[in-house]
Parts: structure tokens; sequence; C-alpha cells
């Protein structure tokens, strides 16, 4: 096993060593040890075995975690946390999943000081704590011609949702936009399983220059109107979705992504107003009716530590800048 | 204020006392006028700026006085009022004696985890309640103080730097499952692994311990005692697998048909967060103790200079409830640097359901009571940033079904608090994630699992107990429930 070579949390990675090598001593009686070593083993892996910088802010990172990519549904999130010590625990969403080759992938925007932590990871390295899946899957099931939006780094978790629901024999219409060209993810997977794709940039530097709802409101128009549209992106574009989708009744799901420490519905720190009542992000949701949450709350909700957030991404931006500087990224 | 116990001079009172009762054959009412010892605490003014452990424990010259008060009734009515029977007048004589470690075995034969429970147990409502002592001298305050020296044992032996390597037992070669590693899970487990049972523990957080790690805070049960009596479990052969959620990391059901595991105990607690259900709840600068607690102990917030994990910075806080989640956030507050904290409880001092010594010891460091209230609504700024709590006075009615007085409302009493956050510490309720994924697990309508009297569900060879069961109780109960499904476990292990 391979430790973290900029020896961080190696206290705690030696200890788990040091218990593998327990369990791997002959054990007479003990005919479970075998077992034991295998849960073992998967609770030291989430080692990244690939790492892509997607855009300046945006990083696609391979880790395998066999537990969860075997058990994964469409919609479902992980909690990722760097060290056991004092890093955050920050929930982040699964883009994709190799239940064969026991991966899962994770597309991540930094924008606090863990997610610019974990960007400096490299392959070979491992996460220290990956908890997951979490989160109610999507329901999916054949209703017709389903919309898909995506927005900026909201394409990646769109994507399980979009497979799932082209699988179920959904016509699949996919709405995927960015504010511009190079934040575009994921295109070409994108447009292997769309029956319809629409790309949009907000400066029109690639596809159409138009913000998501623009072709959200004209296939709402059409008729047969969608029977589901799907939207994953900033909570603001979200929003302004479920306001697009509002006057035509379409059943709109959204996906929050709020503060969350445990994610197992512990500390309520992820809740939202959702028809007037409390719930849960990541024990109720993390989807639910677009039309019945109460965004402006939420975003309020998301910014109660902005103070904070905006002063570790100054200074990490500067450590990544410096970073790529020297060559890497 | 500073009339607080300074350690070394309670050292020395109690070795005199000592010295003058060498010696002698003490009849009881010699050992009732032996003076109760008190607890040396760091001083308040400094202990509310710091994480460190309030209560510093006995010496070795207090805890003989004290064990000396012990009356040896032969009817132990301490006994009886135990949750888990330990033999407390056999513990007590042996550090009256000084033997410290034999006094320890006795109490481990009932209690594997003393060193947690001598710190945090509701002694005053438990063993203490009936000591004929206390009674004698008609005050409560005034019995022997069990718990205090419960902690003094386990403490000596830590201090000893001495721990038991504990005798293995042959292997039976069945597999057992513990789902949440809180005080129930844990305890279960210990009674699996002495059977000769290869038990694995399951703990969704990164860190084994639940209510003990991310709940209860540093200052008052130091996470380094939680991490040894956890490294002693490991010892007995447990094997503790972090990051996995039992109903999502793998479904309950697979952990018999994949894993193969024979039987599987449930102690997944009651973690999930009530709230008051008033207007502004939801705003920025409300928080649920269980968030506030974690993001201080689990995440370690406190530490600012090393934590990622942020915690709110407020001047001045309110915290609703009056229960031991409401004292220990309401003194995380002022530790975080909080100007003024208010307890807000509907109720009076005589009706709080904290430990005693919490309240007092919460008192000392500035909070202060706002008792006979409640809040109404909680009010914020164009940004839904608290500027305020609106609270109502209330009077107490008559008794209600708890037998305590239930609280009326005064009308018209409005009147604002002026704070910028709200601590919402008004209880929990089951965690919902094993009955969400398991639909077929019989529940009560609150979400907690229905079990007969050995533990078991209504799943078999899934057995439950703690607060999943109980609802919101206490570590001590939650361990005597995790032991009673262990020994049922057993039994069931045994006849297969």
């Amino acid at each position: 096993m391979r430790l973290n070579k900029k020896g961080t949390g190696d206290i705690y990675r030696n200890f788990r060593c040091r218990d593998a090598v327990r369990l791997c001593e002959p054990h007479p009686g003990y005919p479970l040890a075998t077992f034991q070593l295998f849960l073992v083993i998967y609770s030291i892996m989430n080692k990244i075995i690939e790492r892509v910088r997607l855009s300046d802010e945006v990083y696609k990172i391979v880790v395998e975690a066999p537990l969860i990519a075997e058990e994964r549904k469409p919609g479902q999130f992980v909690i990722v946390q760097r060290d056991a010590e004092f890093a955050e625990r920050i929930p982040l969403t699964i883009a994709d999943a190799d239940a064969k080759k026991g991966t899962i992938t994770m597309i991540f925007q930094t924008v606090g000081s863990s997610t610019h932590k974990l960007a400096l990871l490299n392959v070979g390295d491992s996460i220290q704590n990956i908890l997951g899946p979490l989160g109610r899957p999507t329901h999916i099931e054949k209703v017709g011609t389903v919309v898909c939006v995506g927005g900026g780094i909201g394409v990646a978790p769109m994507y399980p949702i979009a497979q799932g629901m082209k699988e179920a024999g959904n016509r699949l219409i996919i709405i995927m936009g960015a504010r511009n060209k190079s934040l575009l993810i994921m295109e070409d997977q994108m447009r292997a399983i769309a029956d319809e794709l629409i790309v949009v940039t907000d400066d029109g530097s690639y596809g159409r220059k138009a913000l998501v709802t623009e072709p959200l409101k004209e296939l709402c128009e059409k008729d047969p109107k969608p029977a589901q549209v799907v939207v994953i992106g900033p909570p603001i574009m979200m929003k302004f979705c479920a306001e697009t989708t509002r006057p035509f009744a379409v059943p709109t799901l959204v996906s929050l992504n709020t503060i969350m420490i445990d994610g197992t519905g512990m500390c309520g720190g992820c809740r939202v107003t959702v028809g007037g009542k409390t719930k849960f992000v990541c024990v109720d949701g993390p989807e639910f009716d677009g039309h019945q949450v109460d965004f402006s709350n939420m975003l309020l909700r998301m910014s109660s530590y902005k103070d904070v957030e905006t002063a570790a991404h100054e200074k990490c931006h500067l450590e990544m800048e410096a970073e790529k500087l020297e060559g890497r990224s | 204020m500073s009339n607080h116990p300074d350690a070394e001079v309670l050292k020395k009172n109690a070795a005199e006392i000592l010295a003058g009762l060498k010696d002698k054959t003490l009849s009881a009412r010699d050992r009732i006028a032996i003076p109760p010892q008190e607890m040396p605490a760091q001083d308040p003014k400094v202990r509310c700026h710091n994480m460190g452990e309030v209560a510093v424990g006995y010496s070795e010259e207090q805890a003989r006085v004290e064990a000396l008060r012990c009356l040896q009734c032969k009817t132990a009515p301490c006994v009886a009022s135990c949750p888990v029977k330990i033999n407390i007048p056999g513990f007590i004589v042996k550090v009256a004696e000084g033997r410290f470690d034999e006094a320890l075995s006795i109490v481990r034969q009932s209690n594997l985890f003393p060193a947690i429970c001598g710190r945090v147990c509701p002694q005053e409502v438990q063993c203490q309640s009936t000591c004929t002592v206390g009674k004698s001298l008609k005050s409560l305050e005034k019995a022997v103080s069990i718990g205090r020296l419960e902690r003094f044992v386990a403490d000596e032996e830590r201090r000893a730097g001495k721990s038991d390597s504990p005798v293995l037992p042959p292997k039976t070669g069945k597999k057992v499952a513990v789902v949440g590693s809180g005080p129930a899970g844990l305890a279960a487990a210990a009674d699996l692994a002495k059977a000769g049972h290869a038990v694995t523990v399951f703990e969704g957080f990164h860190k084994p311990g639940g209510v003990m790690i991310y709940g209860i805070p540093e200052f008052r049960l130091p996470k380094e005692i939680v991490s040894r009596e956890i490294e002693a479990l490991k010892k007995l052969g447990v094997t503790i697998d972090l990051n996995f959620l039992v109903g999502r990391t793998r479904a309950l059901k697979d952990l018999f048909k994949k894993d193969g595991f024979d039987a599987i105990f449930v102690g997944t607690g009651a973690g999930l967060p009530k709230f008051m259900d008033i207007p502004g709840e939801n705003m920025v600068g409300v928080f649920s103790a269980n968030e506030y607690l974690t993001r201080s102990n689990l995440m370690k917030a406190y530490d600012r200079e090393h934590a990622d994990t942020p915690i709110f910075h407020a001047k001045r806080v309110a915290v609703l409830g009056g229960g031991n989640v409401a004292m220990d956030a309401a003194r995380t507050a002022l530790r975080m640097g909080a100007d003024k904290v208010y307890v807000v409880y509907r109720r009076t001092e005589k009706e709080m359901p904290a430990r005693v010594e919490e309240v007092i010891h919460a008192g000392e460091e500035g909070v202060e009571f706002h008792f006979l209230e409640n809040a109404k609504r909680i009010l914020g700024d164009e940004k839904n940033r608290v500027t305020g709590m609106e609270c109502l006075s209330y009077t107490l009615g008559e008794p209600d079904a708890s037998g305590r007085r239930s609280p009326v409302v005064v009308e018209g009493s409005e009147h604002v608090l002026d704070v910028d956050a709200v601590i919402v510490a008004i209880g929990n309720e089951s965690a919902p994630l094993l009955p969400q994924t398991n639909p077929d697990i019989a529940v009560t309508r609150r979400g907690n699992i229905i079990v007969d009297e050995t533990g078991k569900t209504s799943l078999d060879n899934v057995y439950a107990g703690g607060d999943i069961v109980l609802g919101a109780a206490t570590v001590i109960l939650a361990m005597g429930e995790g032991r009673r499904a262990a020994a049922s476990i057993n039994k069931l292990l045994a006849g297969t």
C-alpha cells in the first residue's frame, strides 16, 4: 500500500496498515479473517486512479471505492473527507461508476478550501474517507419525453440520471449549459445517449447563445409538452428552471447540494423548506419538486459561511495558480 | 464566583482527614460526619476559554475519604437504582482501602466503560438518588459521590499506564455485525466478542464512538478517553469499519446474504434533530445542537487554526432546551467566543433534565438562564440572518403524563431577546435511515424500532437496542440495552 507522499494523515493510514497485517496472520478457527481483510482493504482504498483538470476550476477524479460503485444509483452522492483530523466533510455527486472495476467518478469545482485541497491530490494518493452512496436514488420510470437540464458541473451528476431515463425507455432531451465553452463538460457522453442535445453558453462561445431556460421554455410550449424535467446546476439556475416550467405544470425535479456535515440525517445543516415543511436534503432528498422548494431561503442558507469561503478561495486559488506555473495540472 | 474548589487545597484537606481517621474503627455516625468531597474543577473564568476538561477528578486522598463515607448498607439501595447493577458498595470499599485495581475489576464486571459513565451518567437520579448517606443528611448533594469514584478508579488505571491484555476466548466461527458505534453498539460488541464471535462494528462517521465523539464536548468527556475504550475493544478482536453506512453502503439484508453474518445488532441511535416548527427557524444562524456540536467536536472547528470546518461566529446566542445537550451547546458557544449565552427553557430549574453538575458548571461559566420562557418565532434581517428571538413567558400548570408540571403560556407576554444565533436543543428522534431502507422492520409511530424482551426486532436474527429503541435516553441505558441484546444473540448463536 502506498502512503501519501505529502505525509498528511499518515498516522491513521499506518494504523490501518497494521490492522491489515494483523489480520493477514493465520487465524486458526477464524475462517472470517479473509472477509475481514477484505473489509479492511476496502476501507484503506479510496485511491485516486485518474485525475483530469477539465477546466480552470473543474476537476474529474476517478477513485477506487468498490462498495459504493456496486450500490450507487442515479441521483446519489458521497461525502468526501481528505483526512480525518481536520478536513471538512463535503458532499460530492457521483458522475459515473464502474461496478466491475470498482471505481466511482467525481467531478467537482474548486469553490472553498476543501475542494481546492482535493484538487491538489495526485493519482496514487488516497482520499481518507468516502461515505456513500447517500440520498434517495432518482425515481426513474418510463413517462414519455424527459428533459434533463444540466448547468455547469451539474452536467456531471445529470449523466447517470439521463442514462437511467434513457434505459427506462424515455425519449431523452438534454439541455446543457455553461458560462463559456471552456466550462462545458461531458458533451460527448451526453451526445451519445441523448435523442436530442441542446448546448447553450452564456457568452455564445459555443452552441446557442442563451441561458438554459430559453430552450426549456420552448420545449414546454411544444405539444405534447415534456412529461418530466430534471434540473441540476447552480441553485439560481434551478430556481429559474422551476419558474420556467411552473406555468406549464411540467413536473420538475431539482437536485439540491446544500451545506452538509454527516449526510446521514444527523445535523440538519442541509435543511430546506419544501412546500412549507422543513426537509433534510441528505435523507429526504437530494431531489425535490422544484415547484415547492423555497430557493430564496436556500440560497441565503448556503451563504452562511460565505466570508470564510471567500477568504479560503482566494488563498487556495493563489496556491493553485502557483501550482499551474510549476507545470502541474 | 471564585469560590471554585482548588485541587491542591482539596487534596491537602483530604489528606488531613485521612490521617485523622487512620486506624480508627468507623461507626455509621463517624462516616456520615466525614465531609463530602468536592470535585476539583478548572477555574470558571479560565475554562470558559479552553476546551480542557472542566472537572479534573479526585486525588487519591479525596477518593479514599469519599469512599469512607459509604455505609456499606446491606440492602445496597444504590445497586438497585443503577441501570447496570454495579456492585457499588463492593468497589467503594476497595477504594477506601486504596486497592484501586480491585475496585476497577468489580466495576468492570457490570460496566465496560467506567471512565465514560463516571463522567456522563446522571448519578443524581440513579445510584446516588437512593444513597442512605444522602437521605440521612437530607440532601441529595451529600450522597456518596459514586460517579466520581467510578471515574477515579478508571482514570487511576489510565494514569498508571496499565491496561489488561484480555484473554481471547475460543472462536465460535460465527459472525455478528453491529450497526453503529455509539454506547449501545460498543457495549454489545464487547459482550459478543467475549463470547468468541467475530464482531464487525459498522460506523457511518469517520471516527467511532457515536454521540460520545460527535455530541458530548471535549471539556466534559475527553475524546482520548473514548478512544482508549475503543482500543480496548479492538484488543478483544473487534473490527471497526468506518465510513460504512448500513442501509446505503450495504443493505441490511445483504449483511446476511453477501457477507455471511449470522446475526445483526442495530444501535443506530436517536440522531435526527427535532426542530421547534416556528417561523424563522430556517434562517441563517439557527442550528440544531447536533450540527453545532458536531462542527465543534467531531470536526474540531474549535481549533480554528487547523480545522477546515467553519463554525458560526455569534456574539449573543440563545439555546433552546434544558437537557445535557442544551448545556453542552451553551458552554461550547461560550468557548467559541460568544459574549452572552442564554439558555431558554419553558419550565424551571427543578424540571431541567440536565445533570445537576452540568447546570452548575454552566452557570459558573456565565451562561444565563431564562426559565419559564420559550421561543415564539425567530426574527431576521433582509438577508435572513438572525437578529433576535421573540419569546413568550410561561407559568407551571398541572403535571403532565411525564409527571412534570406542564408549562402554560402567559398571554400577551411576547418579548424579544437580542441574539444573533439560535441553537435548538429540544431533543432528537430516532435515526431514520434503517427503517427507511428496510420497510419490513417494525417501528413505532415515532420511528423507534420495536423489540421484544430479548431485544429482538421483527426480523429474524436482527436485534436492536439503545436510543433507536428507547428514543433519546442516556449513555448508560443504551449500554444496558446493548448488553441485553448481546446476551440474546449469544444465546441464539449457541443454539445453532
